[in-house]
């Protein structure tokens, strides 16, 4: 159960002048929920795209699923990306299709199953995340914010990948529908036996969903465990961050 | 993990049947197992049939789904089928799988019918026309409040689009016209030649390029570089909301978006005729002088002797006609566009196609009515 799925070893990132990562390593197991926290601006989003193999770092290794990501060919990596899901903090759905074509876009490409199939396996998707079976046929620009997001979920769901990165998932969302929105991640992840990896600042979702994280501060991991094990180190952002609200958490 | 594939073997009995499902069972290896479910599901009728899953690797929901809905159909053909595992995951996602289901259900959609299509082709038309309509009039009431006030005018607006779509377009437009130039009177002293007409290129190229073509050219080259800027970039502030967030700030898009627009091509337009006309009688002139062996000198004496004003006044008056169609289809386009980035690809093309369109109407519209009026 505890098999690292995730490995990231010394990575350093740099923009131009700018130095995101320094250094960076972190562990991440199967089948836990894992995040990915600090201040705005950290390089949450750009590790988390280093990941998917969106975005190049300067040195370091990264090993996903069993393979080291500075060495893979385009076939593995091709193979690679059918094996996760990805929901962006944006949504990114593509808005020229409905909700049902976002879900089956993948399905579609990659698979040559009947077309009544590929409507049952939609049909199941939508159900999971919550949507009505009549929302299939809408398109992007009539849903509201919660439900693009359980859309955009759906879809990076359509492959049934084992791995699945969300960033800020409940960023723009209203607590009551951030807190279902935590329920239903942490259902599919049991239902789905799922490994997730997360960004987030949402204290709440980071109290009820998360296994594991690591809080990058400085360039630096500050912190890497359970949430117990990262309040227990002193570092002035782990303090802040979480003492501040601390009251409210427990 | 994914280099494996799933198998499925039958074994028959009288009355028996066993499936033995074996391998990973994943969505990406499944349509072979579809295959022979969907071939053998029509042929068995009240049999008693077992699905056996031990065997099995791995299991994902999409064949969770694909063995519910064949049970579901051989139920109905009155076969009795049972699921064996020895695991207890998988008899969890099942019962999960089984709860969350639609089977049966279809997001295909209705593809209408020819007729139908004609028709909503047609209205779609009347609509956009009407929608046109009713866009301009909007255009020309805003016109209208805006320069009642000399104070209100946004120079400023006004003067970075009239850099943007006419000054910055300059280049472009008088080396088409140049070459324009060069190929009009190259094919012409050709043919001149033959009669010993050589002096005539100059009535020629004069009425042809002051008159027609230079203001043909200059609206078909500005409706290409600024009439699809102005539909892509109306057309994206429309989809990132930043038209309506103008709005509920109190600034009204026409003043601030569509007219500085269309202010500033009606404008510049007149100007841009202007450089395209000296630069395409140049071409002309470099041609006249290497084929015809006619001096520039005696080309522009003859030119100022023959060519009246007035041919150059009418290529000059089409400019605002143009500018304003172009730029008010450009931002028509802009404003048409949906929620979708498929639709800004759409109207960029629609408001290309159709100012040119616009354009050649409006200008053989001109001709007839210049020609009238005996100018
Ligand atoms: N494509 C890029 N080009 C240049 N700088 C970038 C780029 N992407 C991100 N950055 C910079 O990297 C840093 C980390 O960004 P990001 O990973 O988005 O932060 P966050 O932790 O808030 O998700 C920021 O300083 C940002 O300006
Ligand atoms: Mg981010």
């Amino acid at each position: 159960m505890m098999e690292p799925i995730i490995t990231v070893r010394d990575v350093t990132t740099r923009f131009g002048t700018n130095h995101v990562h320094d250094k960076l390593s972190l562990t991440i197991n199967q089948g836990e929920i894992y995040g990915l926290l600090g201040p705005s601006g950290c390089g949450k989003s750009t590790l988390m795209r280093e990941m998917i193999l969106l975005e190049n770092f300067e040195s370091g290794s990264i090993t996903l699923l069993g393979r080291d990501i500075n060495t893979i060919s385009a076939f593995e990596a091709q193979e690679l990306r059918k094996q996760w899901g990805v929901l962006f903090q944006s949504n990114a759905l593509f808005t020229s299709l409905s909700v049902a074509e976002n879900i089956s876009i993948a399905l579609k490409e990659y698979t040559s199953i009947s077309q009544k199939l590929i409507d049952e396996i939609v049909a199941f998707k939508i159900d999971i995340v919550g949507l009505k079976q009549s929302d299939g046929k809408l398109y992007p620009s009539q849903l509201s914010g919660g439900m693009k997001k359980k859309a955009a979920l759906a879809r990076a769901l359509a492959m049934d990948p084992k791995l699945l990165f969300l960033d800020e998932p409940t960023s723009g969302l209203d607590p009551i529908s951030a807190r279902e929105f935590d329920a239903l991640i942490v259902n599919l992840k049991e239902m789905l036996q799922l490994s997730i990896i997360m960004v987030s600042h949402d204290l709440n979702s980071i109290k009820t969903t998360l296994d594991r994280m690591a809080v990058i501060d400085h360039k630096k991991i500050a912190a890497e465990g359970t949430l117990d094990e990262v309040m227990a180190v002193t570092s002035p952002f782990i303090q802040t961050f979480f003492t501040t609200y601390s009251k409210h958490l427990r | 993990m994914h280099s494996g594939s799933a198998k499925l073997i039958i074994e028959t009995g009288d009355d028996k049947y066993i499936f033995h499902f074996s391998g990973l069972l994943r969505v990406g290896n499944l349509d072979q197992i579809e295959t022979v479910l969907n071939a053998q599901e029509e042929c068995l009728v009240q049999k008693e049939i077992i699905l056996d899953f031990v065997e099995v690797d791995e299991l994902d929901s999409a064949a969770v789904l694909l063995i519910l809905s064949t049970m579901k159909k051989m139920q109905l053909q009155g076969c009795e089928s049972t699921l064996s595992f020895d695991n207890e995951e998988f008899e969890q996602l099942f019962k999960m799988v089984e709860k969350h289901a639609h089977l049966d259900t279809s997001f295909t959609c209705i593809v209408p019918s020819f007729v139908e299509k004609i028709g909503k082709k047609a209205s779609d038309r009347v609509k956009g026309l009407l929608q046109f309509l009713a866009f301009f009039g909007q255009l020309s009431m805003a016109m209208l409040l805006y320069l009642r006030s000399f104070r209100a005018i946004r120079w400023k607006e006004i003067v970075f689009e009239m850099n943007e779509s006419g000054i910055k377009a300059l280049g472009i437009i008088s080396l088409t016209m140049f070459l324009v130039g060069i190929v009009i009177a190259y094919q012409s002293s050709v043919q001149l030649k033959i009669y010993g007409a050589n002096i005539f290129i100059v009535d020629m190229l004069g009425i042809s390029i002051l008159r027609e073509l230079a203001p043909m050219l200059t609206a078909i080259v500005v409706a290409g570089r600024s009439g699809s800027a102005y539909a892509a970039q109306i057309g994206v502030m429309k989809i990132t909301e930043e038209l309506d967030a103008m709005r509920t700030m109190g600034f009204d898009p026409y003043a601030f978006l569509v007219l500085p627009r269309v202010l500033a091509l009606m404008l510049m337009m007149p100007i841009l005729i202007f450089f395209a006309d000296i630069m395409g009688v140049v071409g002309g002139m470099l041609i006249a002088h290497i084929e015809l062996g006619l001096s520039p000198t005696l080309f522009l004496e003859r030119f100022s002797n023959v060519i009246d004003i007035r041919h150059f006044w009418v290529g000059i008056v089409k400019g605002p006609f143009f500018a304003i169609l172009i730029a008010s289809i450009g931002v028509f386009r802009g404003l048409m566009v949906k929620n979708d980035t498929q639709s800004i690809g759409f109207n960029t093309t629609k408001s290309v196609v159709e100012s040119i369109f616009i354009v050649i109407i409006c200008d053989a519209i001109f001709s007839i009515f210049f020609t009238h009026m005996g100018i």
